[in-house]
Parts: structure tokens; C-alpha cells; sequence
């Protein structure tokens, strides 16, 4: 399923959403960002808290298809540029990183 | 494999917010070789790891990357403190890093396992007081 699409089934918020039919395969859950490139999957939708500019690093060398903010939590100053700059789309979802994963389950 | 290509950094260690500028950029140029992107990946998240630890660790420092043929070769090297116990610092959860580091997540001690976990062959050569090179090769499947 695309980021598109996921966000049109699940009512989560792109905050940049540059690569909208970027395929979503998988999800990972973590804000270790060393955890995250050892462990997330190309193509995973990636939950987190971490709300700094490193996560665009991060997941552009992860080959995540999207970020999704957790808990609320909006992207620090900057980011949400710097996400379009590199084309990663970065999502909001006001529900648990817990919640979100199943919304996520439930629309995969 | 005579051709050699190679790509040179300076890594900045003030900037932490704009650090992995290099392992971004070299992300870039391999994609534009056309190399598979499994390989781009484990390349990619290797040298983040490494220039993340001149940024954090040393100060900064220099990263050159060397396409061959058949393997990329990755080398960081920093005039930083140095590493007194290397098998120590190998450790999955080992870190000296500073609390204002973790809060942003990093210094979860794992990213010279995940360096290792990612190459096909790492060196790490350290002397206290005077730096740290570390070298890391991952070959391509001929
Ligand atoms: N370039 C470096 N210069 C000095 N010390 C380093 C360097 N790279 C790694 N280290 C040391 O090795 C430890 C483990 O590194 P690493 O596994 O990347 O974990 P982390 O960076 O999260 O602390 C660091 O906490 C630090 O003490
Ligand atoms: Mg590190």
C-alpha cells in the first residue's frame, strides 16, 4: 500500500509527504536511531518520538517509507523542510506509538 | 578492478543537526553508479555510524569513500581522543556519550556493532591522544 493511501485509510496527518506512492511493506517501532538502522526494513513505516532533525538522516539511510510521529509529538524547527528537501514523508498521528501500529495493522 | 572511485568528506564536528551530510551524499553517488540498493544501504548506514562518532567522539574529521569494482571501501579518520578499549567499545550498549546526545537518540552504543554488522570487513586502529581510523569494506557480489 502507498503512504498515500495509508494515510487515507488510517486519518493520519502528513506533515511533508513528497514521495506519497512510496510503497509501505512493514513497520518498525524505536527512537534509538542506531536501533532503527540496525533493525527497520526498507520500505517499513517508521513510528517515533524522536522529533529532531536527525530522523530525516536517519530514514533517508533506512530506506524507510515514512516517518510517523507518535504521542502528537510535531516535528522540531526545521524538519518538516528538511523532510521535503529530501523527500521523506513525515507523518503525525496523535494516538500511541502502540495505537498507531495498529491502525497500521489493520490498514496494511 | 583497476578503475578506483573515490569520494572525500570533511566532516564537521560542530554541526551535529546537519551531520551525515557525507553518508547522504554518498548514498546519492552510488545510486547515480547504479549499484544494488541493498549494498547502497549497508554502505550508507555503515559510514553514518562511523561519521556520527567523529561528530559525537572526536570533533570531526575526514571520510573518503573508494569505489571499486568489487568492493567499497570506507575510511574515517579523526584526530579525536582515541579509543583505549576498542573490544570494549565493540560492545552492543557501550557508550561514553553525553546526555544532550541521547536525548536526541543517539549513544544507544550500538553503532559500531551495526558498523560491523553491516560490512564485510572493519579495522578500527586507535591511539589515545592522537585519533582514530577506521576502515570498513563491503563487497560487491561479482
Ligand atoms: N571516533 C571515535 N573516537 C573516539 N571514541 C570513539 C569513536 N568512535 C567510537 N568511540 C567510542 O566507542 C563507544 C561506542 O561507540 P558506538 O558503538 O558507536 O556507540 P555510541 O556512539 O552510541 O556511544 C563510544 O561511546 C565512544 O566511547
Ligand atoms: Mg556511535
Amino acid at each position: 500500500m502507498t503512504v498515500q493511501r495509508l494515510l487515507e485509510k488510517t486519518g493520519l496527518t502528513a506533515v511533508a509527504l513528497p514521495e506519497g506512492d512510496r510503497e509501505v511493506t512493514g513497520v518498525y517501532i524505536g527512537d534509538l536511531l542506531s536501533w532503527v538502522m540496525g533493525r527497520a526494513a526498507s520500505g517499513d513505516a517508521w513510528i517515533t518520538i524522536m522529533s529532531n532533525q536527525n530522523i530525516v538522516a536517519v530514514a533517508t539511510l533506512a530506506d524507510t517509507a515514512c516517518i510517523i510521529l507518535a504521542e502528537g509529538v510535531q516535528p522540531d524547527e526545521g524538519v518538516t523542510q528538511l523532510a521535503l528537501d529530501k523527500g521523506i514523508n513525515l507523518l503525525c498521528s496523535p494516538h500511541s506509538a502502540y495505537e498507531t501500529a495498529l491502525l497500521l495493522r489493520d490498514a496494511l | 578492478m583497476s578503475d578506483v572511485l573515490s569520494f572525500r568528506f570533511n566532516v564537521d564536528g560542530e554541526d551535529f543537526t546537519s551531520a551525515g551530510q557525507a553518508s547522504v551524499q554518498v548514498k546519492k553517488d552510488l545510486r547515480r553508479l547504479g549499484l544494488d540498493p541493498e549494498i547502497i544501504r549497508r554502505v550508507s548506514i555503515a559510514m553514518y555510524e562511523g561519521e556520527i562518532n567523529m561528530v559525537i567522539h572526536a570533533g570531526g574529521g575526514q571520510a573518503e569513500v573508494q569505489v571499486a569494482e568489487d568492493a567499497i571501501t570506507i575510511i574515517l579518520e579523526d584526530k579525536g581522543p582515541g579509543i583505549a578499549d576498542i573490544e570494549q567499545a565493540m560492545q552492543a550498549g557501550f557508550s561514553t556519550a553525553p546526555d544532550a546526545v541521547r536525548s536526541l537518540g543517539f549513544g544507544a552504543g550500538m553503532g559500531l556493532p551495526n558498523m560491523k554488522r553491516y560490512t564485510d570487513y572493519m579495522d578500527i586502529q586507535s591511539t589515545v591522544g592522537v585519533g582514530t581510523r577506521v576502515t570498513m569494506r563491503v563487497d560487491i557480489p561479482q
